[in-house]
C-alpha cells in the first residue's frame, strides 16, 4: 500500500508528512506529528474531544482522512493560544473552574472558539446548541457555558479593534 | 450556607486557580494514551464475541507469523508451572479469558506489534474454538432454579451458611433491625412498589490506556491513567506473580473515572507483552471496549416497602434488594444495605441484598455505588407516603431525618451530620418557594446518602531553597485534588497558596496511598497532608532551636509565624525556611494515616422542575438545585464543580442510559451515538447550595463530596414526572419510549 504525500499548514506552520489512505487525522496529528492535545474519545464523531478547524469549519478529526488536509490549513488546540498569551476562552476556562479531568477542555475550547469567531453575540441558547456535540462526563456542563459566556466579551472586543 | 460555628480559615474557602490548568487547555497534558516510548510497539487486544461459551482450544499460529507482529499471548501465559487456565483466579480470567468467557466484549488473546494497524489484522487471525452455552442477563431470571449458571463452583453465601447447589447468586446479605414484620401490621400506611434499574456505564470520556517496560533485570514500569498506583501495581504484580516492588506505577493525567478504573484491565497485558517481546508495549482501548469490556454499574430489582404512622412517622422499611454483579462476584448489594435507609430514623427494618452473576461484563463501582437504586425506591416510597398523608414530601423528610445519634444503616449511631441541615435548606430555597405553573410540568425531590470512606494516605512535602514547598501526593488527582490538598497544606504551614506546588508523584516516591474513591482524597490524603504540615512544624522547630539556641519546645509556631520564647526572634514560615533549609540540609518530611474504614457519611437533597411532553414522552429539566453537606469545601468552586457533575450523570442514568442487549447477549448500543449521555442541550444551569456542617472526623471538616450528588437525582427526577403525569416511574430510564407506555399513549 503506497503512501500519500501531504503538504498541509498547521496552527501557521508548513507541515509535510507520509500516510497511508485509510488513516484518521485525529491518528496522523496524534501518532505521526506528536501533537496529542487532540483526544480520542470515541472515534466516530459523537464526543467532539478531537475537535480540530479545517480550513475555518469545525471537524471531528477523527471521522477526517489525514489526506484530506493536503493543501489545507489547520487549526489544533495546540494553536488557540498566542505564544505566552492564552486565548480569552482559555483564561476563562481556567477563571471558572471549567475543568475537572480535563481531557475534554480541548475540543470544548477549539469547538467554542469556532462559534465566537462567528458569533461573538451567541447567547446561552446558542452556546448549548453549538456545543451539543462535545461530551463533558465531569462538569455537567454549567461551568463550561458560563466560561464561554464569560469570554465572549473579550472576544467581541477583540473582534472591534 | 455557613454554620454560624464556622472557624475562620485564611486558604481554605477560597478559589484559587488550579495550577495544572494551563497544560490543560493548550493540549499539552499527558494522559494515559499520549504516553510515548522509544522502540514502543502497540498493542490489541481481542474480545469474545459470545456473551456465554466455553473455551475448548485457542491457535495463534497464523497470527503469531503475520508480517511484523512481535508476541501473541493468552490467559496460558499467566499460568505458573503445574496450573492451567482453568486454574486461574478471577482477577486474571477477567482481563484474559480462561476456559470460559462470561460475557460479550471479555478480552480472550492479545497481541504485540509494530503498528495498531498491524495489531489488529494480526488479532483477526487468532482461531478460538467457542463452544457457545445460553447467556442470562436479567437479574431476576439468574436468581431462578433452573437458569443457566455461569460458575458451577459458585454456592450462595448466606448468613446461615454456603448453599448446597451451584447458584448464579453469590451472596444472599440480611440486615434486621427491630421486628419488621409486627411493626408493619401495626402501620397506618404502607406504600410499595416494585423497581428496577438498568446497567449503565460511567462514561468517563478517555477510553483506558497503558503503556508498560519490562526491562531485563525484571524492573518493570507501567504508565496508566488509573484511579489507584499502589492498588493497580498490587492487582498487576498478583496477576503477573511478580513482586510488586519491583513494579513502578506512574500515572497519567486521567479523563474521568468515577469508580471505572478502579480495576485493572490493560496495565498486565501490557507488562506480559513488553516482557515477551523485549520492548515497550502500548495498549489502548477504543470506545467499543470500553462499552463492551470495562465495569459498567449495576443493574438492580428493588422490591420494597415503607409503613408509617397516620402522623407520619416512620416505622418500617422492607426491601428485597437485587444487584446485578455481571460476569464475576461483587459487592453491590451488600452496599445498598449499608445505605438504603440512611436518611431516616427507621426503628424496624429488613434489607435482603442479593449479589448476582449474570453475562454481563464484571460490574464496578460507579459514584457511591449501589446507592443512586437503592434511593430510587426509598425516595419514590417517601413521595408516595407524602402523597397519601397529604403532607409536604420536604416536611415529612424533615419529621423522619437522621441527626446526630441515630443508628445508621451499619448500626452505629451518626456522628455530627446535615440531612436535616440539607432539607431545611430546600424548604428556605427561592427554588423550593418559586411557583411552578403550566401543563405536564412536575416538581421532585430526593434525599441521598453516602458513607464515604477513608483509608490509608501518605504524601511527603520538602522544602525548597527560597522557602516555597513541594507537595508530592500519591492519590491519583481526578477533578482538582492537587489544589485542595495544596489549599490544606498552606493553611496547616502558614504560607500563601502560591507557594505550594503539589504533584501526584509515582509509587516508588511515595508511601502507599489507597484508590482514589469513595470520595476520599480531600478527606484522607488531606488528613496525611495536614500531618506532613505539622510534622513539617515540628522539624522546623528542631533546627531553629539550634539557630537560636532555644528549646525546640518552646519555640511559638502562630498565625504562620515561629518566634522564639522571649519574642526577640520571629520570622515567617517562609523566613525561616530560608533560614534554616536554603543555608542548610534539605529537609523532606512525610505525613501518613489510615483515615479508617468510614468518613462521617455525606447527605445531598435535590430540587427538579421537569416538563414532559404528552405526545412524544420526553422529559425535559427545566430548573435544578443541587444541596449538599460538604463539611468545610476547601475549594467551593470545585465543590459546586462535583455537585453539577454528579446531577447531570444522574439526570443521565434517570433519563436515557441504558446497556441495550439482544437475546443472546451481544450488546447493541456500544457508541456515544446510542448510549445517550446528557449534552449540554439536555441540562439547564445546574443551581447549587453549599451547606457547611463541619465533618468532626476531620481536622479541618472536610466530608467527601464527589460521591453524594449522584444519588438523589434518579428519584427526585421520578417523583418530579409522577407530579407532571400523575403516573409513578418503577423503572429506568424514563425515555421518551417508556414515559408513552406508562402513560398509555403505545402499547408495552
Amino acid at each position: 500500500m503506497s503512501k500519500h504525500h501531504v503538504i498541509t499548514r498547521i496552527n501557521g506552520e508548513q507541515v509535510e508528512f507520509l500516510t497511508d489512505p485509510g488513516t484518521s487525522l485525529l491518528s496522523a496529528l496524534r501518532d505521526q506529528l506528536g501533537l496529542t492535545g487532540s483526544k480520542e474519545g470515541c472515534n466516530n464523531g459523537n464526543c467532539g474531544a478531537c475537535n480540530v478547524v479545517l480550513n475555518g469549519e469545525l471537524v471531528n478529526s477523527c471521522c477526517v482522512l489525514a489526506v484530506e488536509i493536503n493543501g489545507a490549513e489547520l487549526t489544533t488546540i495546540e494553536g488557540v493560544a498566542d505564544g505566552d498569551n492564552l486565548h480569552p476562552l482559555q483564561q476563562s476556562f481556567i477563571n471558572d473552574a471549567a475543568l475537572q479531568c480535563g481531557i475534554c477542555t480541548p475540543g470544548f475550547i477549539v469547538a467554542a472558539k469556532a462559534l465566537l469567531e462567528r458569533e461573538p453575540d451567541a447567547d446561552e441558547a446558542r452556546i448549548r446548541h453549538w456545543l451539543a456535540g462535545n461530551l463533558c462526563r465531569c462538569t455537567g456542563y454549567d461551568k463550561i457555558v458560563q466560561a464561554v459566556l464569560d469570554a465572549a466579551p473579550e472576544m467581541r472586543a477583540a473582534a472591534r479593534a | 450556607m455557613v454554620m454560624a460555628d464556622k472557624p475562620q480559615y485564611r486558604v481554605i474557602g477560597t478559589r484559587p486557580l488550579r495550577p495544572d490548568a494551563i497544560d490543560k487547555v493548550t493540549g499539552r497534558a499527558q494522559y494515559g494514551a499520549d504516553t510515548r516510548q522509544s522502540g514502543m510497539l502497540r498493542g490489541y487486544v481481542l474480545r469474545s464475541p459470545h456473551a456465554h461459551a466455553n473455551i475448548r482450544s485457542i491457535d495463534t499460529s497464523k497470527a503469531l507469523a503475520y508480517p511484523g507482529v512481535k508476541a501473541v499471548i493468552t490467559a496460558a501465559d499467566f499460568c505458573l508451572p503445574g496450573q492451567t487456565v482453568a486454574d486461574l483466579p478471577d482477577l486474571t480470567t477477567n482481563i484474559l479469558a480462561g476456559s470460559k468467557v462470561y460475557y460479550h466484549g471479555q478480552a480472550v488473546a492479545a497481541v504485540a506489534a509494530i503498528s495498531d494497524e498491524v495489531a489488529r489484522e494480526a488479532a483477526r487471525l487468532i482461531d478460538v474454538d467457542y463452544e457457545v452455552l445460553q447467556p442470562v442477563l436479567d437479574v431476576r431470571e439468574a436468581m431462578l432454579p433452573g437458569a443457566p449458571v455461569l460458575h458451577e463452583a459458585m454456592r450462595t453465601r448466606t448468613p446461615e451458611g454456603p448453599g448446597a447447589e451451584p447458584s448464579n447468586i453469590v451472596a444472599h446479605a440480611v440486615v434486621v433491625f427491630g421486628d419488621p414484620e409486627a411493626a408493619l401490621a401495626d402501620c397506618d400506611v404502607v406504600v410499595e412498589g416494585d423497581f428496577s434499574t438498568r446497567m449503565v456505564h460511567q462514561g468517563y470520556i478517555e477510553p483506558q490506556a497503558a503503556t508498560a517496560m519490562w526491562n531485563p533485570d525484571g524492573q518493570v514500569t507501567i504508565w496508566t491513567a488509573h484511579q489507584g498506583s499502589f492498588p493497580a501495581r498490587q492487582a498487576t504484580a498478583t496477576i503477573l506473580n511478580h513482586p510488586s516492588s519491583k513494579i513502578k506505577v506512574v500515572l497519567t493525567e486521567i479523563g474521568g473515572g468515577f469508580g471505572g478504573k478502579i480495576a485493572v484491565y490493560l496495565e498486565p497485558v501490557a507488562a506480559m507483552l513488553s516482557k515477551k517481546t523485549g520492548h515497550p508495549v502500548k495498549l489502548q482501548m477504543d470506545r467499543v471496549d470500553v462499552f463492551e469490556g470495562t465495569g459498567p454499574t449495576p443493574g438492580t430489582s428493588i422490591r420494597a416497602k415503607l409503613g408509617a404512622t397516620k402522623d407520619g412517622n416512620f416505622k418500617v422499611y422492607m426491601a428485597d434488594m437485587a444487584y446485578e454483579n455481571g460476569a464475576y462476584a461483587g459487592t453491590a448489594a451488600n452496599y445498598a444495605t449499608m445505605v438504603a435507609t440512611a436518611c431516616y430514623d427507621i426503628e424496624h427494618v429488613r434489607l435482603d441484598g442479593y449479589d448476582v452473576v449474570v453475562n454481563k461484563p464484571r460490574t464496578q463501582d460507579y459514584r457511591a455505588p449501589s446507592s443512586p437504586a437503592a434511593a430510587f425506591a426509598m425516595e419514590q416510597l417517601v413521595d408516595q407516603m407524602a402523597e397519601k398523608l397529604n403532607m409536604d414530601p420536604e416536611k415529612l423528610r424533615l419529621q423522619n431525618s437522621s441527626r446526630e445519634g441515630t443508628r445508621g444503616s451499619m448500626g452505629m449511631p451518626f456522628a455530627r451530620i446535615g440531612h436535616e441541615e440539607i432539607v431545611q435548606a430546600a424548604l428556605d430555597s427561592d427554588h423550593y418557594n418559586s411557583p411552578l405553573e403550566g401543563p405536564n410540568r412536575g416538581r421532585g425531590t430526593a434525599s441521598g446518602y453516602w458513607f464515604n470512606v477513608g483509608l490509608r494516605s501518605s504524601v511527603n512535602v520538602t522544602v525548597q531553597p527560597d522557602g516555597t514547598v513541594a507537595l508530592s501526593v500519591g492519590s491519583t488527582d481526578l477533578s482538582g485534588t492537587r489544589t485542595s490538598l495544596a489549599m490544606q497544606l498552606a493553611e496547616t504551614i502558614g504560607v500563601d497558596f502560591e507557594d505550594v506546588k503539589a504533584a501526584v508523584v509515582d509509587t516508588d516516591s511515595v508511601g502507599y496511598n489507597d484508590v482514589t474513591a469513595g470520595s476520599r482524597v480531600t478527606f484522607g490524603t488531606g488528613m496525611a497532608t495536614y500531618e506532613a504540615g505539622k510534622n513539617l512544624i515540628a522539624a522546623m522547630k528542631e533546627r531553629l532551636a539550634t539557630t537560636w539556641n532555644v528549646p525546640a519546645d518552646d519555640i511559638q509556631f502562630e498565625a504562620g509565624k515561629f518566634s522564639s520564647p522571649d519574642g526577640s526572634k520571629s520570622g515567617t514560615f517562609k523566613e525561616i525556611a530560608q533560614l534554616v533549609v536554603g543555608r542548610g540540609p534539605g529537609l523532606t518530611v512525610s505525613g501518613s494515616v489510615n483515615a479508617g474504614f468510614l468518613q462521617g457519611g455525606g447527605f445531598a437533597h435535590h430540587i427538579v422542575d421537569v416538563e414532559v411532553d404528552p405526545d412524544t414522552g420526553k422529559v425535559q429539566i427545566l430548573r435544578y438545585t443541587a444541596i449538599q453537606d460538604v463539611g468545610t469545601a476547601i475549594h467551593p468552586a470545585y465543590v459546586e464543580g462535583q455537585l453539577q457533575g454528579g446531577a447531570v450523570q444522574g439526570i443521565g442514568w434517570a433519563l436515557n442510559e441504558e446497556y441495550f442487549y439482544d437475546d443472546n447477549g451481544r450488546m447493541l448500543n456500544s457508541s456515544f451515538l446510542d448510549y445517550r449521555m446528557p449534552t449540554t442541550l439536555d441540562v439547564p444551569m445546574i443551581d447549587t447550595i453549599l451547606v457547611e456542617v463541619p465533618n468532626p472526623l476531620h481536622p479541618y471538616g472536610v466530608r467527601g463530596v464527589g460521591e453524594p450528588p449522584i444519588v438523589p437525582p434518579l428519584a427526585a427526577i421520578a417523583n418530579a414526572v409522577a407530579h407532571a403525569t400523575g403516573v409513578r416511574q418503577y423503572q429506568l430510564p424514563m425515555s421518551p419510549r417508556r414515559i408513552l407506555q406508562t402513560t398509555g399513549k403505545i402499547e408495552e
